[in-house]
């Protein structure tokens, strides 16, 4: 028998012809399915019917629920009914409130992407067609859990009613600006409202929130902590730490991942390969998982639920895919006609948040097309009026800002000597 | 400067069939900064591709690849955001050739914008160029130019050492002197601004003598050399201004010919003072120069602060104060 000879010289102990490629080897680059000038079909898309998925008991083992991070947590059928067991049957004051948190965070960016384009600030970022993600998961939360969100997540303060006035003082830099001008726009931060400061580097949040829950069970407190992520952000190895620690420690921390789709021009096959699911990612690491349908507003409650309650109980961390849809461009920054087509965002199988779940209140008969005409001029009229009183403060540019000296604060708790002198040279 | 890097990655990919482009949203969409724009149409999918958002992961295939013996050239896609894959350029990459007795090394590139300017927050703006020069083993290269920028790149995907390659997005499209209230101009009317069709190369290691003067000398790489150019001018100070294009391994004799000769200095770069490539440059410049020296050498940097989105132009050491240390060492 012949033996070949390993690169560097050595015999190997395999025969030369187990070692040959009938082919020559090949390397794969994954591409989206659809490019500008396609005709989007979503048609392949593997979508549970709703009602379809089980839902076990709080308790259950992860190893008994490996089925939910492949099938797709339904409630809201084509129809606007709740059905199957994941409905979490809300009553009407709660349905309502979720819309409104919606509703006022859509008028809320649309005003700021304008105030950007206006040259009133340098940047913003939408969630438009992700808002069920934001307000429905903090909804099932306690409004003290602790959240850590990323930049689309502002969904959050609006539903914990942090003041619209404060939000877009960040985003102006301006004199009340709680950041104190510097940061960029839609970093916020706040302590009170349960809201940890958003990171420019994306993934940090998530395995610091697995600390933050460690910490709570530590203390015997009884809160519980959310974090969030991107689908493209998950191949950071943060997101890898995140889930190890969550699952080694049984953290009581609700790990998040929202699928949009996209992360600025790299589609989610980039980040988890062809026919896998984001939410398969937790059984390597022995957390349960639930992939949910991110623009059912009832689906996304009762998962959240599920999973707050796991972790109340002590049973440890769960990881959710919000499934969902990235409807505009990654940020003031970006033209996404330039990778995707244009009419992607309208085919879209499971449709807009907003308007499904107004639906589902159609349905039950509470809800009409004229209250949700309403309901939008009053979201508008909200938005303008903080929006006036925001610039009253001044915009980014019109010299109303926090003061120059402030700049060489909080660096550390006390300003070192050599701080101190630079602000003396700086002359401010 | 953005064609210059374009065509100096395409003068490259033609070249030679081991030199390949990767990183996040480089490919089908040309990067975030259009810099691979046509490259994976040009040379496939296989040569210009997108990498999932992993710093980390990208640098190590990337050293990967060196090891089979390609050359690749990764993007990071902001200098910021280039911590993730700190582990793998500081123990790995920079130091394979070291360890493995040169059975193994790291020809590979790595390009990435940094500096401020674009009111781009902490995020978007740093200069960690010390943190590299700091590393043995790395190269850390700056172009202030499209005509640099293009030969430089060259020079970089051809050298057999991992380079670091810092790209200063805020003269992406003109060259930028820090007066931030004046209309924007374009690189079309720089005379650096024309850059040589096919390839040539600026070999690394050697400074530029990019305005010659008697009075003092200017150390500046970057943006910076554009912003000590309008200080000169400005100040009517007869600086001379060193470019010094290659931060690591800088060209030590430029710098110590052109101190001799005027017998002042000052330092200019964006990045935070405390330990930042000033400093380096300070102790080589009064080893070399100590006893020609006749005032004490100056430096003029960024503040020792994150980068304050509101406050960028109080932040960034503009004319003003190139010029205000100019006068000073001038004094002194
Ligand atoms: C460590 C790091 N690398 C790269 C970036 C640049 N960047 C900002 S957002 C983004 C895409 C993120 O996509 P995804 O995680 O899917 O979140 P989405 O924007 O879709 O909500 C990238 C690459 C960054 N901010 N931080
Ligand atoms: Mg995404």
């Amino acid at each position: 028998m012949r033996f070949a000879t390993d690169p560097f010289g050595r015999k190997s102990n395999l025969p030369a012809a187990h070692r040959r490629n009938s082919k020559p080897l090949s390397l794969r680059v994954p591409a989206p399915k659809f490019r500008p000038g396609d005709t989007p079909d979503f048609s392949g898309l593997n979508l549970s019917a709703p009602g379809a998925a089980a839902r076990p008991e709080i308790d259950a083992p992860a190893a008994s629920m490996r089925a939910l991070a492949f099938d797709l947590i339904r409630v809201l059928d084509a129809n606007g009914q709740a059905v199957g067991p994941w409905d979490p049957r809300l009553d009407v004051e709660t349905l309502k409130r979720g819309l409104k948190a919606m509703q006022l965070t859509r008028a809320y960016d649309d005003r700021m992407f304008r105030a950007q384009r206006q040259g009133k600030t340098s940047f913003y970022m939408k969630c438009t067609g992700e808002e069920a993600v934001a307000v429905a998961q903090t909804l099932a939360l306690h409004a003290d859990d602790m959240t850590f969100p990323t930049y689309r997540q502002q969904g959050i303060l609006i539903t914990r009613d942090y003041p619209l006035v404060d939000m877009m003082n960040q985003i102006y830099s301006n004199a009340k600006d709680p950041m104190l001008g510097r940061q960029l726009p839609v970093m916020y931060a706040t302590r009170e409202y349960g809201f940890f400061s958003i990171s420019g580097n994306l993934a940090t949040q998530f395995s610091q929130a697995v600390g933050w829950a460690m910490a709570s069970a530590y203390k015997g407190d009884d809160r519980i902590c959310a974090a969030w992520i991107g689908d493209g952000s998950t191949a950071e190895g943060d997101f890898h730490h995140a889930l190890n620690f969550a699952s080694v420690y049984r953290a009581p921390v609700l790990l998040n991942i929202v699928n949009n789709q996209w992360a600025i021009s790299s589609f989610a096959g980039l980040s988890a390969g062809d026919g896998e699911t984001f939410a398969a990612r937790a059984i390597g690491y022995g957390l349960p998982a639930l992939r949910v349908d991110g623009n059912d507003f009832l689906a996304v409650y009762a998962a959240t639920h599920w999973a707050a309650e796991r972790a109340r109980a002590n049973l440890g961390a769960t990881v959710i895919e919000l499934f969902t849809y990235r409807a505009e461009g990654h940020s003031t920054s970006d033209d996404p006609s330039k990778y995707r087509p244009k009419d992607e965002a309208q085919a879209w199988p499971l449709g807009d948040p907003i308007a499904r779940l107004a639906q589902h209140l159609m349905a039950l008969g509470t809800w009409s097309p004229a209250d949700q005409a309403a309901l939008e001029k009053a979201c508008e009229v909200q938005v303008r009026t903080a929006q006036k009183q925001a610039e009253a403060n001044g915009v980014l540019g019109s010299g109303q800002r926090p003061s120059p000296a402030s700049m060489f604060e909080g660096v550390y708790k006390e300003q070192p000597w050599h701080i101190l002198r630079q602000r003396q040279e700086s002359g401010v | 400067m953005i064609q210059a890097l374009n065509s100096a990655l395409d003068v490259m990919m033609a070249r030679d069939p081991d030199v390949l482009t990767f990183g996040e949203d480089v490919g089908y969409f040309g990067g975030v900064f259009r810099v691979t724009e046509g490259l994976q149409q040009r040379y496939g999918a296989t040569r210009c591709f997108d990498a999932p958002i992993s710093e980390a992961g990208l640098v190590a295939a990337a050293i990967g690849m060196g090891a089979y013996g390609l050359r690749p050239v990764v993007e990071i896609q902001f200098a910021d955001y280039i911590y993730p894959a700190f582990d793998q350029i500081v123990s790995e990459a920079a130091r394979l050739r070291y360890r493995s007795a040169g059975e193994f090394t790291s020809p590979i590139t790595i390009r990435t914008p940094y500096g401020g300017g674009i009111y781009g927050g902490q995020t978007h703006s740093q200069s960690p160029e010390a943190l590299f020069a700091h590393v043995a083993g790395l190269k850390v290269v700056i172009p202030s130019t499209p005509h640099d920028a293009k030969g430089l790149l060259i020079a970089a995907i051809e050298e057999d050492d991992p380079v670091i390659f810092l790209e200063p997005k805020r003269i992406y499209n003109g060259p930028f002197d820090g007066h931030h209230d004046r209309p924007i101009e374009p690189w079309s009317r720089h005379p650096a601004g024309e850059t040589p069709e096919g390839y040539y190369r600026i070999p690394l290691g050697q400074a530029a003598i990019v305005r010659s003067g008697s009075a003092v000398t200017v150390l500046a790489y970057g943006t910076m050399v554009h912003v000590a150019l309008a200080a000169a001018l400005e100040s009517g100070i007869d600086a001379e201004i060193l470019d010094l294009r290659t931060i690591w391994p800088v060209d030590i004799e430029a710098i110590v010919a052109s101190v001799k000769k005027t017998g002042r200095c000052v330092i200019v770069h964006e990045a935070t003072r405390t330990s930042g490539f000033g400093a380096e440059l300070a102790a080589l410049v009064q080893e070399h120069c100590f006893y020609h020296l006749e005032a004490p050498i100056a430096r003029v940097t960024g503040w020792d602060t994150p980068y304050p989105h509101v406050f960028e132009w109080e932040y960034f050491p503009g004319p003003a104060r190139v010029g205000a240390a100019l006068r000073r060492v001038l004094e002194g």
